[in-house]
């Protein structure tokens, strides 16, 4: 159990080090950072690779934003395989929409609730 | 087309001047500063993915989402406290990278144009900076999809 | 009247009959808080939006200004006003508040010194008798506009610059006591190829020396001729950027006497990376706090260097390089 959480600080700091490396070595801007890495993580997805990253790390693999790849890639083939080619379109979203509908409801929230304090 | 243009040799031996002079990055310390929060901050995703195993009835597969969710929120919140870009200062991509700081672009862009109105203000900004993730993300997750349904329809893996 | 190419010699020294400086909480807790007419304590201002906080902090220093001048807001017969936001509309809502015939200015960081050079001008030709020339800038604002929102968790490089809030007036009468202004050297557009938003003070440096250059060349004088030489915003980056362009140029200006706004307006433990930045920064020092050191007597001629960065949010993303311009202004009394 330890060990489970040791790994996933260190293979999620690992990513955040990656990123890091993107921005002040190689001038990548955040969004830049971030767009490379989904794309990566959807990568290593169609390879197989990053849901053995996922068994290793745990969260150290789902909490960094090239999971985000992983799932949208995740659901669209597990849809393909129930519904065919068109499967992919219907089934990006089916992961990964907790994380989209409560990042757009809580930050409506937030909106209504709080002032930028500069 | 990005970026090469055409520079005078004036041009060019300013801009190597003016990269001599510029402050360093302090790029060990960045890193190091973002592998400890980053790491932190998947460590306690760690922690409430097992929490939501043994006393939500959630399996390994479904625990991530609850997880997102509660970082994501925790995320907002700080973001509109005031208190998650100074956080972000420090931690570069430790904070950036996790989930955290997909919510933290989206809270801080609504947050930010609630002055709009809430349809075109909060509404119309709030994948302000967010968007170029989900873009890319579905985009590739497309692409992935399609060229491994294709290669598996030729026979292949 | 024309000194060489692009300078100007005002024969008549106009004067600077009232001058005001308004700023926000990060300027309360700066260097030079106490050279502030009025510091706010709320980034608000007490309106619903930053750039309607700009206008407020904008109208005050005019009306602040024309206040010390001795005068009514319906006395002002030409307001000269720009900013940072789109459409200069801080500068305009904010004559419209003050009701005088407008000219809206862009030049960026550098509008202070391009309004104070043409209000002079208006002034000095005979075409205009109380002039007031102005210009402001809000941190919130300009960063929602050109970069960021505010509470986005983005990690600044030490290059980047914190936006002043802040925004400075000068009225200018033909008869009066006060500082004067004496002469100004109008910029030219220069680009060296830098794109990097969040390094401004490297983009700007070659302008500044590429004005100041000019500046001495044609009103034939020497450095020294001036107590203080001092740039709008180059920050620590440009400031020492210029410094060795200018020696290596072979004009050798004294370190003494020669300093950035940026660096001035700031303490060294506020989170400021490479200083100060926005049309506020050389505005809120200049007629605020250099102003009051010349009226004390610890300064008798100084010339300001206003830098800006004329691109848009657009214009980078397009890949585009960021052209700058310089103006000066000597002031002397």
């Amino acid at each position: 159990m330890i060990m489970k959480i040791v790994w996933a600080f260190i293979i999620g700091g690992s990513i955040c080090v990656v990123g890091q490396i993107l921005m002040d070595v190689f001038r990548f801007t955040p969004a830049h950072m971030t767009c490379t890495l989904v794309t990566v993580g959807a990568i290593l997805g169609g390879l197989g690779l990053y849901e053995l990253l996922v068994k290793f790390a745990g969260a150290g693999a789902t909490v960094p934003i090239s999971s985000f790849g992983n799932s949208l890639l995740k659901g669209a083939l597990a849809e393909a395989k129930q519904n065919g080619i068109i499967g992919v379109l219907t089934g990006i979203f089916e992961v990964t929409s907790a994380g989209i509908s409560a990042a757009i409801i809580f930050a409506f929230l937030a909106s209504l609730i709080f002032r930028p304090k500069g | 087309m990005a970026g090469k243009k055409n520079f005078t040799p004036e041009q060019q031996k300013y801009q190597e001047f003016a990269k001599k002079i510029e402050p360093k990055r302090p790029v060990l310390k960045n890193c190091i500063k973002a592998f400890l929060v980053g790491g932190c901050i998947c460590a306690i995703g760690q922690i409430l993915q097992a929490i939501f195993i043994k006393y939500f009835n959630f399996t390994e597969e479904t625990a991530g989402n609850p997880t997102s969710a509660v970082l994501i929120i925790i995320s907002i919140l700080l973001t509109g406290l005031g208190v998650y870009d100074h956080i972000g200062q420090w931690a570069g991509a430790g904070t950036a990278v996790p989930v955290t700081g997909f919510a933290n672009t989206m809270a801080s862009a609504a947050i930010e144009h609630r002055s709009e109105g809430y349809v075109l203000g909060v509404g119309g900004n709030m994948f302000k900076i967010s968007g170029p993730v989900i873009v890319y993300g579905v985009f590739s997750a497309f692409v992935v999809a399609i060229v491994k349904l294709t290669i598996q329809a030729l026979g292949g893996i | 009247m024309q000194k060489g190419q692009q300078s100007w010699i005002f024969e008549s020294r106009p004067v600077i009959a009232g001058s005001a400086a308004v700023g926000g909480p990060f300027e309360a807790k700066g260097n030079l808080a106490n050279d502030f007419d009025i510091l706010h304590d709320d980034i608000w201002l007490g309106q619903d939006s930053f750039e309607k906080a700009e206008k407020r902090l904008l109208e005050q220093a005019i009306e602040t200004a024309v206040a010390k001048a001795g005068l009514k807001k319906e006395d002002i017969q030409f307001l000269l006003s720009g900013d940072l936001i789109n459409q200069i509309i801080s500068s305009s809502f904010a004559a419209r508040t003050i009701g005088a015939p407008y000219l809206g200015l862009f030049g960026a960081c550098s509008s202070a010194m391009e309004g104070l050079a043409l209000a002079s001008l208006i002034v000095d030709a005979g075409f205009g008798d109380k002039v007031v020339a102005s210009t402001s800038s809000h941190n919130g604002a300009a960063e929602k506009q050109f970069r960021y929102p505010t509470e986005y968790g983005g990690q600044k490089p030490p290059t980047a610059q914190w936006i002043v809030t802040g925004a400075g007036a000068a009225v200018l009468m033909k008869e009066g006591n006060g500082p004067r202004v004496t002469s100004a050297t109008i910029g030219r557009v220069v680009d060296m190829g830098l794109s990097d938003p969040f390094n401004m003070g490297a983009a700007m440096a070659p302008a500044a020396v590429d004005t100041i250059e000019t500046h001495f060349k044609e009103m034939n004088i020497e450095p020294q001729y001036y107590d203080l030489i001092v740039t709008g915003d180059l920050g620590k980056v440009g400031h020492r950027i210029a410094t060795e362009l200018l020696t290596q140029h072979g004009l050798k200006i004294p370190d003494k006497i020669m300093t950035d706004c940026g660096i001035l307006i700031y303490k060294d433990d506020q989170p400021v990376m490479a200083g100060g930045s926005g049309c506020g920064c050389v505005a809120t020092v200049t007629y605020g706090h250099l102003l009051n050191r010349m009226r004390k007597g610890e300064l008798k001629r100084i010339l300001v260097v206003a830098t800006g960065a004329l691109m848009s949010p657009l214009s980078y993303q397009q890949k585009e390089s960021i052209p700058c311009i310089a103006h000066a202004v000597s002031i002397e009394i």
